[in-house]
This record gives C-alpha cells, structure tokens and sequence, in this order.
C-alpha cells in the first residue's frame, strides 16, 4: 500500500540520520582540564548560575556575594546529586557555572572533562581548609574540587518513640518488631548500599562480586520492612512521627532536631562513611573568573563560618572552625565531630565504568 | 483506500497549507522520538551521550529477571489501574448518560474541574489522605474502627488509587461519548422485546459503545505505565515502573541506549493496543 | 430514562466523592497554620499571606503563564494551517496519524526524545526549548479537535467567495475561521490547559535556571508535605472555576451575538 511504502521510506530515511548523527556527537576530552583564570577581566560584568541543594546556603546569600565580590547569581536547586549529574551530562552547557556535588561526582565529572582543575592562585582560601582535605581519595591535592561540608551518615531517630538506643547498622537492616513499617533509608545507590556493606564488614568502595551479591541479598531481605526509601523527606517523615528509625546524612538530621529535639543522630559501631560536598566549576562555563571568585568568597573563614551556622552542616574549613560557638556541637551533637572522628570513616570515590554495578544494585533491591 | 484525493490544485494548496506545520512536527516530535527509540541500539558514551558499536546487548540486558519484573509489574499496576477505572467510570458514564441535558453538562464539567488543579498538587493530597498519620487514619483510629493505622501510603495500592485519580476523567468521557452514540431506538426495542435493564445493557449498549470503552482503556492505561511520578511520591521508591527506569537510566545511570530500550519496549505497548482498538471499532461500526 | 436508585448511580456518587476528595483535603489544609501538613495547628490564612512572597513560586507562574500563552498561539496557528491542508488535499491516514501521534505517544518518551535530540545539536535548554516541546505537543491536539470539525464544513461556501472575487486571505479570515470557532476555543483552551499543567516534558527540556510551576511544585514535594502546596493547589482551582464560568459567559454573549 503507498501509504505504507511511503511511512517505511521516510521512517528509514529518519532513522538513518538519526544514527549518524547520534554516533558522531559523542565523546568530550577525559581528564580535568586546567584553566588559567584572566586577571583583567572585570568579574562584575560575569553572572554566575549555581546549583545547590535547597536549604543547604543562608537565605540572603546571593545578595551577600553581590555586597562582597560584585558578582550577580542564581542559585537553582537539586534534590540529589543524581538529578544534577543528570542535567550536567545531558548536554555540552548545561547553562550551570558552578555546581555542588559530593566528592564522587566531582571525581566523575572530572574524569569526563566537564570540570576544571582550579586556578589556585584565585583561590587563595583553599589554605583554611584541614590538612587532611588534600589527602581525601576521590581528589587528592584538592585539584577540581572545593569541599563545601563534610560528615558522615548514620542512624537519625525519634528517641521517644522508640524503647532502645540504636547502635548498629542492624538496628535498620533487620529492624525489631516495635520498628518494622517505621523506617526510611537513602535511595542513592551508594547510599543505599551502606549500611549492607558496613554491617557486612565490607568496603562501601567494593566492586568484589561475592561482596555485591550478599549486600543485596540482604538490602532485599530489608526491603519489606521499610516504610519507604528516601533522600529528602525524611526529616518531615519523623518529626509527624510516620518513621522512628531512618538512614540519614549527619547534617540533614538537624533540621529534624531543629524541630523535635527527641531527634537524635547515631553513627553505627561498625562504621559509616566520610563524605563531602564540593563546589566544582564547569568547563563549559563562561564565567570561569566569577567561579574562582566566588569559591575563594565561600572559603573566606567569617564567611564559611556563617554557612556551618546557617545549615547545621560540619565544614572543612580550620579557620571557620575554630571560630565556632561550642554550644553549637551541644545542641547539634554532628558539629562537635572532629576531622579526626570523620576520617575514621571511609571515602566513597567515584568507580568509573563500575559504577553501574551499584546503579543496577539499586534497581534490583527497590524493585524487588 | 488511503490515496490522497481532491484535484490537482486543491492538493497542492494543501500542501502549501500544511507543510510548514508538517515540518515543523517532523523535527521536533517525529524525528526526536524515532531517534531516541533508535537508540536502543547503540552502545552508552562514558559519560552519557551515544556512540557505536552497533548493538543488540541493550535488548539482552533487558531479558534480565529484575528487568522484566518492572515490565511486569508495570503491566500489572497499569491493568489493575484501568480496570479500577472501567469499574468506577461505566458506570458513573452510563448515569451521566441517562440524565438531561442540563444535568449531562453540570456533571461533566464537575468530572473535568479537578483535571484543572495541577496533577502535581491533587497526586501530593493523596501523600495527606493515605498517611499512616494523614486524615483516613486519623478518622478510622477516631471513631474505634481501627487501632493501628492501616498502611496504605508507600504500596502498590497507593499508586494504583493515585492514577485512578488521575485518569478517571479520561476512562468517564470517551465512554459517555459513546453511549451518547448508541441509538436509543435500539435500547428502546431491545426493552419493548422484553429484555431486562441488564440484559439489554449487557447485548445492546456496551458492545456498541465498545469502542469508547477500548479508548478509555487505552487513555488510562498506556499514561500509567509511562508514569513516574506517582510511583515515585506515592510509592515510596518501593514499587518500580517502567518510567522510573527509563528516567533513572536516562538521568542518573546516563545509560541512553538502555533507557532508550525500555522506551522503545512502552512504545511498542502503545501501538499493539491501538490496533486492537481500531479492529474493534472498525468492527463495530461495520455491525452497526 | 429510569431515574431509580440503581447501581450506576451508586458508583457515580462515589466517583464523585472519589474525585473531589482530595480536593476538599487541599482546601481545607490550605487553612492549617501549622508547617507541616500531618499536624493540624488552627485555622488561618497564614499560609495565604505568605505565599506572595515565595520568590520561587511567583517567577515559577509567570513562566508557565509565558509558556502556555506563546504555546496557545503557536500551536493554533500550527495546527489549524495543518488541518486547512491536510483538509485540503483529502489527505489519507498516515497523514492524519502523523500529525496526531504526538498526542498519543507516551509523554516520556516525547520529552527524552526532545532531550537527545536538542542534546545532539548542542541546542541549549531553556524556556525556549520547552516553548517548542510543548508547541509540537500541543499542535497535536489542535490538530485533532479542529480536523475533526473542517471536514463537516460545506466547502461549497468557500468556495462561492473564491469565486465571486475575494482573496485567499479575504476567505480565510471572513468565512473558514468564523466556522471554525468552536473548534478553534476548544483547541485554544485544550493547549493552555495542557501546557500549565504540563510537568513531565517540561522537566526534561527545561533549562536550570528557569523552572515552570510544575517543576517548583515538584521539588516542593519532595521535601515532604508543607502548606504552601495547598494553598497554591486551591488558587489554582479558584482561578480555573472562575475561567470556566468566564468561558461560559462569553459563550452565551457571542451566541446571542
């Protein structure tokens, strides 16, 4: 029938220039470009567009920065780090000159090209940071990435409504009766597999395939007693009291003790993880020296100080550290780990092409 | 059978008419989704993106047992959802269809209305109503029905009642169209003959009025599988769909071709129950 | 017509109870001055007051406001030129397939596609891309509901003022569009509505600094259950309820016209 005929012509001729031109656009440089920051240009001509997560920067910072460095921003949220990777890997620009992203990302984006290694000259605040920052696994030397906040994850819960102190990653993973139907975890990938890892005594960094095979076995064994798996609401979810026992970010567990102080925040006795969230510059942006600025702006110790106030989040920064009200770390027990107790725990890095084995993990144990 | 018609020079107007427009749709809905569904076939870039090989490793991938489970279980789901909806909207349509005309209007725009508050906004009202401390709950533990709060929210349950919600009003009009179509005269004849209420609806009004029912099906059943985000919010991460892994493998593992795959394999659905839909129709209305 | 209590009427009363449910819970806890909406604080118009002045949903509106105007009035003119053709020329099936598929193809798959394909051209996302994405969307619709209607106009009419004289545009703008009305408000009104309400294609052609309401609302969500969501989930059905009734009225003035 012509019609056919014609519908099978012009859907060939589609496809095949669909296929040429899909194979050809592919491919960017590996490997973290440098970039030279130009000392003539005038920042304040340069807007810089960010994307952070939400409640995770002081309300007023944009006009801050523009008082201090003269330099317009727009801040653009993300829930997880996925969906920001996502919008950064979809294309070239993804019209973002600053992203936050924890170390692995950054560690990923910098192996694809899509990040710069930093001028250091223009960003002389990377002195405040710890010591130790230059030594963390998934950007030694500190090359691409500004560490924003670090910790650790473990355990965050409502001690009144639960009749025991969690201690272990069990407490979760094979939760009491008393519990069952009232507990959350993190539902990216390598957060989700923690607590089986650690519980397990392996590495969060394993691509061992025994390893990976026990961990989901019991992450699925889990699966029934969860409540729900979530990254975002977690916090809301136990202060109206639905979940009494969630997997959660050190930090994020504040702003539930923020509003519910029988909130309390654990780490496991067989250990958590050390995180931390970075600032990275994107290659394709086109206000590379505004980046600079703002990042050295962010490490400045009052400044850096202010944000560990504002969200309740550890900061790597020794100058801003030092000058922190100690009475913070009473009411917010996170504050008062020392770099020390953080690197007891251990760096997740980026896995390259194996990270798909931990997305698939994922896929198996929350479909199951 | 499918020729074009008219003269010459009506023809070309037409395509004079048309082909801006045409175009305009082949660049930005034709070619998109055809290249995307093509995809399948190419092997993921590093960092995202496509490149060669050429591949059929993507569709093997996709035989894996966790694979096919969501396929099914988005099968499963969606069915349960159209179903759901065929139960409550026959029904509801056949009631509309009976009243006058006046009432026919009020009820119809009283079926739309919700449809114009964001899907977003009454999809998250259910996240209040089925909470283990939301409303229902709460009122159930109230009056003594119950001591401890029914789990409802954060199961398959919720995410089929959530896209019953949201698709009700797609299954109600197609089908009450239909029953508007149905010649009364027949209904009324079938009755005169004898015939029950129930038998003349079960030989007269729902065969002819297949076709819309198939459209309300199809309305229904081919958004739930593609739907993410009522699993996703009303699910609690616990029940995977197909459009939670097409949008997980597209934006956070940036496996294209295999996210592609999974497209491909939702598309495909969509065209198997189009056909039937259209043989049916054809039929009936060679019947009629 | 039987107007006994019987089943159907059942079910329909609880179809209605079903669908306005939800509805009543979001009005209702629009009112709750408590941030979180699983404690009920007290009645209040708190949350109304502070709404204004929630920079993010604000800008979120305008957009989408922005976005379904310029969609409205691109997939008009897209759509109703391609059905005036394709009327034109009698065309067959593939044609009239072609131009409504994008109603039918699974919202997701009409998004990544775009995705892709404006990430192999390097083509930035924007407001602009999603203008586009949710043009070719809704020209789909248009299509479908104003060919359904041109092909029941006599063309003898217009063909009558070709004869006697008048341009092609004359006759377009004087006689087809005038028949084409009903169709054209119902397409007009289908298009809007589609685009304000549209998450999904949005959500992957949207650019990052630039999110449509939908897309605020989302990641409002996300953190969990907070008021705002509900008072603006009750503006939004206030505005719709009045535009309705609005709609109405001007239909009965143009009628009488």
């Amino acid at each position: 029938m012509a019609t056919v005929r014609k519908f099978k012509f012009s859907a060939t001729v589609v496809a095949a220039a669909a296929l040429v031109l899909a194979a050809c656009s592919s491919g960017s440089s590996d490997e973290a470009s440098s970039a030279s920051v130009d000392p003539n240009v005038d920042i304040t001509t340069q807007k810089l567009v960010i994307s952070n997560w939400a409640g995770y920067y002081p309300e007023d910072l944009a006009a801050k920065v523009k008082e201090a460095i003269g330099v317009d921003i727009t801040i653009t949220n993300h829930a997880t780090n996925e969906e920001v990777m996502g919008k950064l890997t979809a294309s070239d620009d993804s019209g973002i000159d600053v992203a936050f992203v924890s170390g692995q990302y950054a560690q990923a984006l910098a192996s694809a090209g899509k990040i710069i290694n930093f001028d250091k000259a223009a960003i002389p605040n990377l002195a405040n940071l710890y010591p130790e920052v230059a030594d963390l696994a998934y950007d030694k030397g500190t090359n691409y990435s500004a560490p924003y906040a670090w910790g650790t994850t473990g355990i965050c819960y409502r001690s009144d409504l639960i009749d025991f102190t969690p201690t272990s990653w069990n407490d979760l993973l094979n939760p009491k009766d008393s519990v069952k139907g009232k507990t959350t975890m993190l539902a990216t990938e390598r957060w989700l597999a923690l607590p089986a890892m650690k519980a397990l005594g392996f590495s969060v960094n394993t691509t061992n395939a025994d390893e990976i095979a026990k961990a989901k076995e019991q992450l699925i064994a889990t699966k029934p007693t969860l409540l729900a798996y979530d990254d975002t609401a977690f916090y809301t979810k136990l202060v109206s009291g639905e979940a009494v026992l969630t997997e959660a970010w050190d930090g994020w567990c504040n702003y539930g003790i923020a509003e519910n102080p029988n909130i309390k925040f654990v780490i496991p006795n067989e250990g958590s993880d050390l995180w931390a969230d970075t600032m990275v510059i994107l290659s394709s942006s086109k206000n590379k020296e505004a980046a600079h600025a703002f990042i050295n702006y962010i490490l400045q110790p009052d400044v850096h100080a202010w944000v560990a106030n504002n969200i309740l989040y550890k900061v790597p920064n020794k100058a801003a550290t030092e000058t922190l009200d100690p009475a913070l770390a009473t009411s917010y027990p996170n504050m008062g780990l020392t770099p020390a107790d953080l690197l007891k725990g251990e760096v997740v890095v980026d896995l390259g092409a194996d990270s798909r084995i931990y997305t698939d993990l994922a896929t198996e144990v929350t479909s199951s | 059978m499918n020729k074009s018609g008219g003269s010459k020079s009506s023809r070309q107007l037409g395509w004079f008419w048309s082909l801006p427009g045409l175009i305009f749709l082949g660049v930005f809905a034709a070619f998109p989704v055809i290249s995307m569904l093509l995809m399948s076939v190419l092997t993921a870039g590093r960092f995202g993106g496509v490149t060669t090989p050429f591949t059929l490793d993507n569709f093997v991938r996709a035989t894996d047992q966790t694979f096919l489970k969501v396929i099914l279980t988005s099968i499963l789901i969606a069915a349960a959802t159209a179903i759901l909806s065929l139960l409550i909207g026959f029904p509801t349509a056949l009631f509309i269809s009976r009243l006058t005309r006046k009432w026919q209007i009020i009820l119809i725009i009283a079926i739309i209305l919700p449809y114009w508050t964001n899907f977003l906004v009454r999809t998250y009202a259910w996240l209040v109503l089925l909470n283990n401390e939301g409303i229902i709950n709460k009122f159930l533990r109230n009056i003594g029905l119950i001591s401890q709060p029914i789990e409802m929210l954060y199961t398959p349950f919720a995410v089929i009642i959530g896209m019953t919600y949201l698709y009700l009003p797609l299954m109600i009009l197609p089908i009450y169209a239909a029953l508007e179509k149905v010649d009364k005269n027949l209904v009324e004849a079938s009755l005169d003959l004898g015939s029950s209420a129930w038998k003349s609806l079960r030989t007269v009004s729902i065969p002819l009025a297949m076709p819309g029912i198939l459209i309300g099906l199809i309305f229904v059943f081919v958004p739930s599988m593609g739907n993410f985000v009522v699993p996703e919010l009303l699910g609690g991460g616990k029940t995977v769909m197909i459009g939670n892994l097409v949008r997980d493998q597209f934006l956070k593992a940036r496996d294209w071709p295999f996210g592609a795959t999974f497209a491909l394999v939702l598309t495909i659905i969509l065209i198997i129950l189009i056909s039937i839909q259209s043989r049916v129709s054809r039929k009936v209305n060679i019947n009629a | 017509m039987p107007k006994k209590i019987n089943l159907s009427t059942i079910v329909a009363i609880f179809a209605l109870i079903f669908l306005y449910l939800p509805i009543t819970a979001v009005v209702g806890l629009s009112f709750n001055t408590s941030s979180n909406s699983l404690i009920w604080k007290g009645f209040g118009f708190d949350w109304y007051k502070n709404i204004w002045s929630n920079e993010a949903i604000v800008q979120g509106f305008q957009r989408t406001l922005f976005v379904a105007i310029v969609t409205t009035i691109l997939s008009l003119v897209i759509g109703t030129t391609i059905s005036i053709g394709l009327n034109k020329m009698k065309a067959g099936g593939f044609l009239r397939t072609f131009s409504t598929a994008p109603a039918i193809v699974p919202d997701l798959v009409l998004a990544i596609g775009l995705l892709t394909t404006f990430s192999m051209f390097s083509f930035n996302l924007s407001l602009l891309t999603v203008i586009i994405a949710h043009t070719a969307f809704c020209t789909a619709f248009v299509v479908a509901v104003v060919l359904a209607r041109i092909g029941l106009i006599d063309p003898s009419i217009e063909e009558a003022s070709t004869d006697l004289g008048a341009s092609a545009t004359k006759t377009l703008f004087k006689i087809t569009i005038p028949q084409l009305m009903p169709s054209l408000t119902a397409g007009a009104v289908l298009s809007f509505t589609l685009s304000m309400d549209e998450f999904v294609i949005a959500f992957f052609t949207n650019g990052p600094e630039t999110p449509t309401l939908p897309m605020v609302i989302y990641s409002m969500i996300r953190f969990g259950v907070t008021p705002e969501i509900n008072v603006l989930g009750t503006l939004l059905l206030l505005v719709s309820f009045v535009g309705v009734i609005f709609a109405q009225r001007i239909g009965k003035v143009a009628d009488s016209i």
